[in-house]
C-alpha cells in the first residue's frame, strides 16, 4: 500500500501557545483515519494544516509526495503562492463541523461551484452533482436553498459537494457535532459508504462506535501530539496511554 | 416528555385539568377547540385616530390656503426648464452612483487585502473625503484649473504630456467626480462593512475548494455581503440624490438649481416651485424604494426561510384568502 498523506513535523504556535508541538503521521492511500483527542487538544488545527487553512510554522504536509502549501527553496520550505494552494486544496476535500454551504446558492449550485470554478462544463458538473447528490439520498433537493434542509441534510449535501472535485483525500472536522442525536446515523451512514471506496478520509469525531466499526487507524491527540496510534483494537480496547484511557472513560460513561 | 405535577398542597381541580383558577361552571376542553382571539390594541386606535384627525386638519389647508397655488404647481411641473433640471439631478446622481458603487468595491478591498501600501492608502482616502465637506470638494474641483492648469503625465522631471485642464472637463464632468470622490469613501465603507459580516466560515468552505479568488469575492462573498450592503447603499442614493442639488453652487443647474432659479426669476412663484421640486425628489426617492425592495428580496434568497410577499402577492392571497374562508377558520 502507498502513503498518501505524510505528515512530518508539524509545528504550530498562536502567539506564545503552541498548538501542535511536532506531530508526525503517515496515511496509507484507501483507509480511514480517526482521530480521537480532547477539546482544543490541537484536532482541528493539524486537519486544517493538511489542506493548508492553517499555515505550519515548521514542518510539511505531502499529499502523494506533492508538498502541500510549500516548497523547496534553498535550505528552507517557502509558502507557495494563494494560486497554487488553491489548485492543490482542490484534490483534499473538506467537511466542516458547522457545514459552511453557501446559503444563497441552491443545493446544486452548492455541489456545481467548485466544479464549474475549475473550469468543468457547467452542464457535466449538474450532471456529476446530481449523481453525487443521489448517492447522498437527495436527490429531491437540488432546487432547495441550504437553510430548508435539516442539519443531518445540511452535512450530506456538504458531503457531495466535497466528493464534486473527486479528492483523493477528505477530512472530516467533527461532521456529527452540530446535529441533533438522531441525525447523526444519517451522516455517519454516508461516511461509511466512502470508506471502501478508496479515498483515504480522516475523520476527526467523538463517535467511538463508528470508529471501532469504520476505522483502519486511531490515532489520540492530546496537547499537540500524538500519544497513542494503533488499530482500534489496540486503542479503543486496550489503550496504553494514561491520557488515552482516562479520555476514552469519560466519552464512553 | 414532562409530566404535569402537582403539588400536594394543590388538589387537581374537578374536571380533572391541570389549570387552576378558573371561573366556576368554564369548560375548558371546550374552550381549547375554539380560536384562540387575538389582544386588542386600544390605545393604538386612539393614537391613530389622533393622528389622522391632525392630518386631515392639515389636509384641508393644501386645498383652502390659496398660497400653495396648485394651479401654478401643475403648471410648472412638467414645464422644460423643471425636466430638464430633474433630468441633471437623475444623470448626475445615477453616473455617481454607479461610478461610487464600483469605486467603493475597489477601496473597500484595498482597505481590506494584506497589502499594507493599499490599505493604508484606502485609509487615507476614506478618512479624508469624509471628512471634507462635499461643497468644498466641489469647488476645489471647480478651481482646478486655477491649481493645475494644465494635468498631464510623464516621467517625473523628463518629457511630459499634457492636456489643459478645463478642456478636458466639461462642469457636469467636474461634478459628477465631485460626488463620486466623496461618495466613495462612504460606499467604501458600507462595503468593507458588509463583507466584514459575512461568517468565516464561508471564507474558509471558498478556500477549502479551491475556488479562485476572485471568484470567491465575487460568486460566494459579495452577494452574501450585498444583503447588508443594499440598505445601506439605498440610503446613500437617496442622500447623493440631494446632495446633488450642491452642484447649483458650481453653476450646474439641477432640480433644485432649476427651481431656485426659476423663483428668483417669478417670485410670486415661489412657493408653487418649492413644492414641485419637493414632488420630483418625493418621486425620485420612491421610486427607488421601490426597487430597493425588489433587490433586497432577491439577495434574501436562502438567507430567510421564506422571501417577504411582494405588494402585489399580498394583495392576491388576501384576496384568495376572503374568498375561499367564510369562516375565517382556514389558513390562507
Ligand atoms: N486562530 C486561533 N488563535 C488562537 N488560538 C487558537 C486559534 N485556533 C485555535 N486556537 C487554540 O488552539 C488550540 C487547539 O485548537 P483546535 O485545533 O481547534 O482544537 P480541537 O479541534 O482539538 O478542539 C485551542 O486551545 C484553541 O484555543
Ligand atoms: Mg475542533
Amino acid at each position: 500500500m502507498s502513503i498518501a498523506i505524510d505528515i512530518h513535523n508539524a509545528t504550530k504556535s498562536y502567539g506564545d501557545k503552541t498548538v501542535l508541538k511536532g506531530v508526525d503521521l503517515t496515511v496509507e492511500a484507501g483507509t480511514v483515519t480517526v482521530v480521537l483527542g480532547p477539546s482544543g487538544s490541537g484536532k482541528s488545527t493539524l486537519l486544517r494544516a493538511i489542506n493548508h487553512l492553517e499555515k505550519l510554522d515548521e514542518g510539511y504536509v505531502a499529499l502523494n509526495g506533492e508538498l502541500i502549501g510549500v516548497r523547496v527553496h534553498g535550505e528552507r520550505l517557502k509558502e507557495r503562492r494563494e494560486k497554487d494552494i488553491l489548485k492543490q486544496r482542490s484534490k483534499i476535500g473538506f467537511v466542516f463541523q458547522n457545514f459552511n454551504l453557501f446559503p444563497h446558492l441552491t443545493i446544486l449550485e452548492n455541489v456545481t461551484e467548485a466544479p464549474i470554478s475549475q473550469g468543468v462544463k457547467p452542464k457535466d458538473a449538474r450532471e456529476h452533482a446530481r449523481t453525487l447528490l443521489a448517492r447522498v439520498g437527495l436527490a429531491d433537493k437540488e432546487g432547495a436553498y441550504p437553510r430548508q434542509l435539516s442539519g443531518g441534510q445540511q452535512q450530506r449535501v456538504a458531503i457531495a459537494r466535497a466528493l464534486a472535485l473527486e479528492p483523493e483525500v477528505i477530512l472530516f472536522d467533527e461532521p456529527t457535532s452540530a446535529l441533533d442525536p438522531e441525525l447523526v446515523g444519517e451522516v455517519l451512514s454516508v461516511i461509511r459508504t466512502l470508506a471502501g471506496s478508496g479515498k483515504t478520509l480522516i475523520v476527526v469525531t467523538h463517535e467511538i462506535g463508528f470508529a471501532r466499526e469504520v476505522a483502519d487507524r486511531v490515532v489520540f491527540i492530546d496537547e499537540g501530539l500524538i500519544v497513542e496510534e494503533g488499530t482500534p483494537a489496540e486503542v479503543l480496547s486496550n489503550p496504553k496511554n494514561r491520557r488515552t484511557q482516562d479520555f476514552l472513560s469519560k466519552v464512553l460513561a | 416528555m414532562t409530566a404535569v405535577t402537582h403539588r400536594p398542597d394543590q388538589a387537581p381541580p374537578a374536571d380533572g385539568t391541570a389549570v387552576t383558577g378558573l371561573p366556576p361552571g368554564i369548560d375548558l376542553k371546550q374552550l381549547a377547540e375554539r380560536k384562540v382571539l387575538p389582544l386588542r390594541h386600544p390605545v393604538r386606535w386612539v393614537i391613530t385616530a389622533l393622528v389622522l384627525v391632525l392630518l386631515a386638519n392639515f389636509a384641508q389647508t393644501l386645498f383652502t390656503n390659496p398660497s400653495w397655488e396648485w394651479a401654478k404647481v401643475s403648471q410648472w411641473f412638467f414645464s422644460p426648464a423643471i425636466l430638464k433640471g430633474l433630468q441633471l439631478t437623475l444623470l448626475a446622481t445615477a453616473i455617481s452612483a454607479v461610478v461610487s458603487f464600483l469605486g467603493g468595491i475597489v477601496v473597500a478591498l484595498a482597505r481590506l487585502s494584506g497589502n499594507p501600501v493599499l490599505s493604508t492608502l484606502s485609509w487615507l482616502y476614506i478618512w479624508l473625503f469624509r471628512s471634507v465637506p462635499l461643497i468644498l470638494v466641489l469647488i476645489f474641483l471647480f478651481n482646478l484649473g486655477n491649481l493645475y492648469p494644465s494635468v498631464g503625465i510623464g516621467v517625473p522631471f523628463g518629457p511630459q504630456l499634457a492636456v489643459p485642464t478645463f478642456t478636458l472637463l466639461s462642469p457636469l464632468v467636474l461634478g459628477v467626480i465631485g460626488l463620486s470622490l466623496s461618495e466613495i469613501a462612504y460606499c467604501a465603507e458600507i462595503v468593507r462593512a458588509g463583507v466584514l459580516a459575512v461568517d468565516q466560515g464561508q471564507h474558509e468552505a471558498a478556500k477549502a475548494l479551491g475556488i479562485p479568488q476572485r471568484r470567491q469575492f465575487f460568486r460566494i462573498v459579495l452577494p452574501q455581503a450585498l444583503r447588508s450592503i443594499v440598505p445601506a447603499f439605498v440610503n446613500q442614493i437617496i442622500g447623493l440624490i440631494k446632495a446633488s442639488s450642491l452642484l447649483f453652487y458650481v453653476s450646474l443647474l439641477d432640480l433644485f438649481g432649476v427651481a431656485q432659479n426659476l423663483g428668483s426669476t417669478y417670485p410670486t412663484d415661489i412657493i408653487p416651485l418649492l413644492v414641485v421640486a419637493t414632488l420630483w425628489y418625493l418621486i425620485l426617492t420612491s421610486a427607488i424604494s421601490i426597487v430597493q425592495f425588489y433587490i433586497e428580496r432577491f439577495y434574501a434568497r436562502g438567507s430567510v426561510r421564506e422571501l417577504p410577499l411582494t405588494p402585489l402577492q399580498r394583495i392576491r392571497r388576501t384576496v384568495a384568502g376572503i374568498r375561499s374562508t367564510p369562516q375565517g377558520n382556514t389558513i390562507a
